[in-house]
């Protein structure tokens, strides 16, 4: 039982069978990042001092380790879904391959570098 | 076959001023601004774990002049995209559709964001860092 035309059936091509996706992880990445971007902001006007050993030593400490890689990466995936779909907008053709590999790139650049930043700290420093 | 004389929507100068498509299109804008603070929070996590000198030189620059107007405006860009993400996080629960509830909706993002950015920088100025 099929609707298709017998071309459709035999090129077997059809949606990309990514539906909703997109629309829908912006929203669950939108919901998550109110409380871990509330928590950051008040976590960090809640620290003695903003030197290098008092950063340090705060990311070091599980619970914030683990509440900062998770605020991480939300934050760059959430950005990067909005930032696909702005220049989905505003480009086309090469333009728009080109500026979206880039941005991409730089939100995975980003993204493994404030991970790779936030384990080292929390590996590396005794509490 | 190019149909070149196909209607168009008109441009949009010709559109009355409306606190909702002002919103629409900042929290557009402040989502491209909080994308490009990404880098800074990097950069941030980056020194600190680079060590003591490469996190003063950062630090250095977020405490200058030109570091504490991006912060500045990145704290009012974050509260208005995150008080105006939950504006659309009801829409798309279904509710406040009608025409005066998102102009109400509208300018309770607009006062709220004002509002908890003076907090936020009253908090960082008594704290005197």
């Amino acid at each position: 039982m099929t609707i298709k035309t017998p071309m459709a059936r035999a090129l077997g091509l059809g949606s990309a069978k990514s539906g909703t996706e997109h629309w829908w992880m912006q929203r669950v990445t939108a919901v998550a990042l109110v409380p871990l971007t509330l928590w950051f902001v008040i976590a960090l006007l809640g620290l003695e001092g903003l030197d290098h050993g008092a950063v340090t030593a705060w990311i070091a400490r599980p619970v914030t380790a683990v509440l900062l890689l998770l605020l991480v990466a939300t934050l760059t995936y959430h950005s990067f879904l909005g930032t696909q779909v702005v220049i989905e907008d505003y480009t086309g053709g090469a333009t728009r391959v080109i500026t979206l590999l880039a941005a991409r790139f730089l939100h995975v650049v980003v993204a493994v570098a404030a991970l790779f930043a936030i384990l080292k700290i929390a590996f590396g420093t005794d509490t | 076959m190019d149909n070149t004389n196909r209607p168009l929507s008109p441009h949009i100068g010709v559109y009355r001023w409306r606190i909702t498509s002002t919103l629409s299109i900042l929290h557009r804008g402040t989502g491209v601004a909080l994308s490009l603070s990404t880098l800074l929070l990097a950069a941030w996590l980056l020194a600190a774990a680079s060590g003591a000198a490469a996190y003063q030189s950062v630090a250095g620059f977020i405490g200058s002049p030109p570091g504490l107007l991006i912060l500045l405006g990145g704290s009012y860009a974050f509260f208005f995209h995150l008080g105006n993400g939950i504006r659309h996080l009801f829409w798309d629960a279904g509710m406040g559709f009608e025409i005066e509830q998102t102009r109400a909706s509208g300018w309770t993002v607009v006062a709220a964001s004002i509002v908890a950015t003076a907090v936020l920088w009253a908090f960082i100025l008594a704290s005197g860092s």
